[in-house]
């Protein structure tokens, strides 16, 4: 347990002066969203809630913070799912949502340059009216690109076009010292030593504060078409991924789902899918520049998939259908969500052909410790998102159980040379099971990497190695 | 059962442009689609089917590529199509419109029930289902939510009239044109289109109706006059408040005055 300096009123007053007093929030005047992030479970309010609107604001109070020792954590949306934006030693808390600015788009060398409060809802729709693309695709579409750099989310269109690593050109980032750096830049390559923007990238916020970015851009696929594919059960479907990617066809996703899950989307939407006779489905999206290419693309892996014993292929191909199937997806995990009382979640992440093997043992754990365990999410890049439902168990139980089914989960991941976690990071919440795993040396590496970047250890302290 | 449903090919996106000079739709390059309202009316056909068995055909009028939707309606599940298309009735308003369509019914066969979709996403004007059945002399009934009892020689349904719900029973054969959420419309099946790739698509045109009269079909035969299309004006504008809910409630009642909105 560190000792930092406990926030008092020349603390405040210190931010009070350079924020002036609308931006400073102390006591109940925070509102208490930001004591937690999505899961909840971890909680602690912060002394002080500050909005910034400047990396210069940033660095100041960050040279202030490093100079008294107090405790800083940088948050966005607060979208994430392991407790990493939880001020668990409290001090500060930097709410970045008010740096939204799109700065540039540069046509010429295909990049996006934007301040790290910008939603990722408002980039797609920002690039796309250029003919741009920005391809990383995660689902929490009201998350903050500096939050998604910060855990390097991945999403659905992995499988085709990689994370939101892969799509970070340049950043510049406040040190906790409050020294403030520029990584990469437009340019496409890089060799000039360390790559500390890819250190920077999954960092979770205990590095630096990311305070500009520059993201890569790409031509905008002009079409895209998904397929359901309908199989009489998981097992059949989830086996035929591999066979899918052995075909060398390149869809943007392919994702599972099951009709259990289905079922709760539709209750839960007062909607119909367009399909709920079958057990499992798979569902696969192509984009590509005419309808007829995409048709090509597609039509191998529909051939692969009904010799695979699928029960039919269903086209979705306009906007109607992609709504009708597309806002179910989009509302799985809330459905999940509101079937039961509490929910933890397993993010590991698998190699591709281990994912049929890897649900068929969730659907062992939940024979074997009684609980109910859903799943669904993507199939095609090996990253499962696992679902423990409490439903009536008392906390007592719920605690018990959960610990075990998480223990038994982890374990076979790593049985089948899988991670941890896949996109949602370590956070709080995972880093037992990340440290199990990783061994000595590879923690005493980040360890020292934390020390080089923060020697004080005040930003986002008790996070991912500590 | 003998079912028709009546169906159109629309553009496949709202963001269709209107030729400043022309007033006509900038259609070359556009992507187009099977009207979604007829996604409705086709699966309400096929759930009909599943019921009482029999047929479903399909018809729509427009130009050769409109081919595209009536295998889209094969690849749901309907048994035979047909398309009308000539030359010589482009142009057509909704009056010849129905007309004409309602001349190619009479030589696909004959039907119990005839299925539309409540409106098209292009035209907009509900009207061209109940001008038919006017043509065809059966009766009709528009704005269908939901079949509530098929019976032998009739169906019973609830209809959506604007401020009321009312249900009734009509005899086939006849007309309905049904809203939307009737049903949740099935998917395109590859299977079906695989298995369908090859069939039939009859072409009627206007030398196999039996009123030739070329007077009576497009632009000749359309009463109405269309003086300009233009797109609807835009308005993006915005203004963005911050202050206390007290302060805000203030600000937003001023400003519904001043707009006269209350």
């Amino acid at each position: 347990m560190q000792d930092y300096k406990t926030i008092d009123l020349k603390d405040i007053q210190f931010l009070v002066s350079l924020l002036g007093k609308d931006r400073v929030f102390t006591g109940e005047a925070i509102n208490e969203d930001f004591s937690h992030d999505e899961l909840g479970g971890i909680s602690r309010m912060p002394d002080v809630l500050v909005e910034v609107l400047s990396t210069d604001e940033v660095a100041k109070i960050m040279k202030y913070a490093y100079e008294n020792v107090i405790p800083v954590v940088a948050r966005g949306s607060g979208t994430g799912l392991v407790g990493a934006s939880v001020p668990v030693f409290g001090g500060i808390m930097m709410n970045m949502c008010g740096m939204n600015k799109i700065l540039e788009i540069d046509e010429e060398n295909l990049t996006l340059t934007l301040e790290p409060g910008v939603l990722l809802m408002e980039i797609s729709k920002y690039v796309e009216e250029y003919d741009l693309f920005y391809p990383p695709d995660p689902g929490e579409k009201s998350a903050t690109i500096a939050g998604n750099i910060n855990t390097n989310a991945g999403g659905m269109r992995a499988v085709k076009y990689g994370v939101t690593r892969d799509y970070i050109r340049g950043l510049e980032v406040v040190l906790p010292n409050g020294d403030v750096i520029n990584v990469g830049g437009k340019v496409v390559k890089n060799s000039s030593g360390y790559s500390i923007k890819d250190l920077i990238c999954g960092s979770e916020g205990t590095l630096g504060i990311v305070t500009k970015v520059i993201l890569k851009l790409i031509p905008l696929p002009k079409k895209a078409i998904s397929l359901l594919i309908p199989f009489p059960n998981l097992d059949m479907a989830i086996s035929t991924v591999p066979k899918i990617i052995k075909s060398k066809a390149t869809p943007t996703a392919i994702e599972f789902m099951q009709r259990e899950v289905i079922l709760a989307a539709e209750e839960f939407l007062g909607k119909k899918f367009p399909d709920n006779s079958s057990d499992a489905y798979l569902l696969l999206t192509f984009d590509g520049n005419s309808t007829e290419d995409i048709e090509k693309d597609y039509e191998k892996v529909a051939n692969i998939c009904l010799e695979e014993g699928a029960l039919d292929v269903f086209i979705i191909d306009t906007d109607e259908r992609k709504e009708a199937v597309w806002s179910a997806r989009g509302a799985f995990l809330e459905a999940v969500k509101a079937s039961t009382t509490e929910m933890d979640e397993c993010d590991v992440v698998v190699p591709r052909n281990k994912v049929a093997e890897f649900i068929k043992y969730t659907d062992v754990l939940q024979k074997q410790f009684n609980v109910r365990i859903r799943s669904f999410g993507h199939a095609g890049d090996g990253n499962l998102h696992v679902y423990v439902l409490k439903d009536d168990l008392s906390d007592e139980a719920w605690e018990k159980k959960l610990s075990e089914v998480f223990a038994a989960m982890y374990s076979k991941s790593e049985e089948l040379e899988g991670l941890v976690s896949g996109e949602h990071g370590i956070g709080f919440a995972k880093k037992g099971y990340m440290l199990d795993q990783c061994g000595c040396e590879y923690v005493g590496l980040m360890k020292n990497i934390k020390l080089a970047f923060d020697p004080k250890n005040i930003l986002n302290p008790g996070k991912v190695c500590q | 059962m003998e079912i028709l449903v009546c169906i159109k090919q629309v553009p496949g996106t709202s963001k269709i442009e209107v030729d400043p000079i022309t007033g006509v739709l900038k259609r070359d390059g556009v992507d187009s689609k099977m009207n979604p309202y007829d996604l409705y009316a086709i699966e309400t056909a096929l759930r009909i089917k599943e019921q009482k068995g029999g047929t479903i055909k399909v018809i729509s009028m427009g130009p050769p590529q409109a081919k595209e939707i009536i295998k889209e309606a094969f690849m749901m599940g309907a048994d035979e199509g047909a398309l009308v298309s000539d030359r010589k009735f482009a142009g057509a308003d909704v009056l010849a419109t129905a007309y004409t369509i309602s001349q190619g019914v009479l030589k696909m066969g004959k039907f119990d029930l005839i299925l539309c979709g409540k409106q098209t996403t292009d035209g907009d004007t509900a009207q061209v289902g109940p001008e038919m059945a006017e043509y065809l002399g059966i009766p009709h009934i528009a704005n269908v939510l939901k079949i509530i009892e098929l019976k032998e020689k009739s169906v019973v349904v609830e209809m959506d009239m604007p401020n009321t719900l009312e249900i009734a029973e009509i005899q086939f054969p006849c007309l309905l044109t049904v809203e939307k959420d009737i049903f949740q419309p099935r998917l395109p099946s590859y299977r079906k289109k695989v298995s369908t790739k090859d069939r039939e698509i009859k072409i009627i045109s206007l030398k196999d109706f039996e009123d030739q009269d070329e007077k009576r079909y497009g632009l000749t035969g359309s009463p109405t006059q269309v003086e300009r299309i233009f797109p609807p004006s835009v308005n993006n504008d915005r203004e963005t408040w911050t202050g206390t809910g007290a302060q805000l409630s203030f600000k937003m009642s001023e400003k519904l005055k001043q707009l006269k909105f209350v």
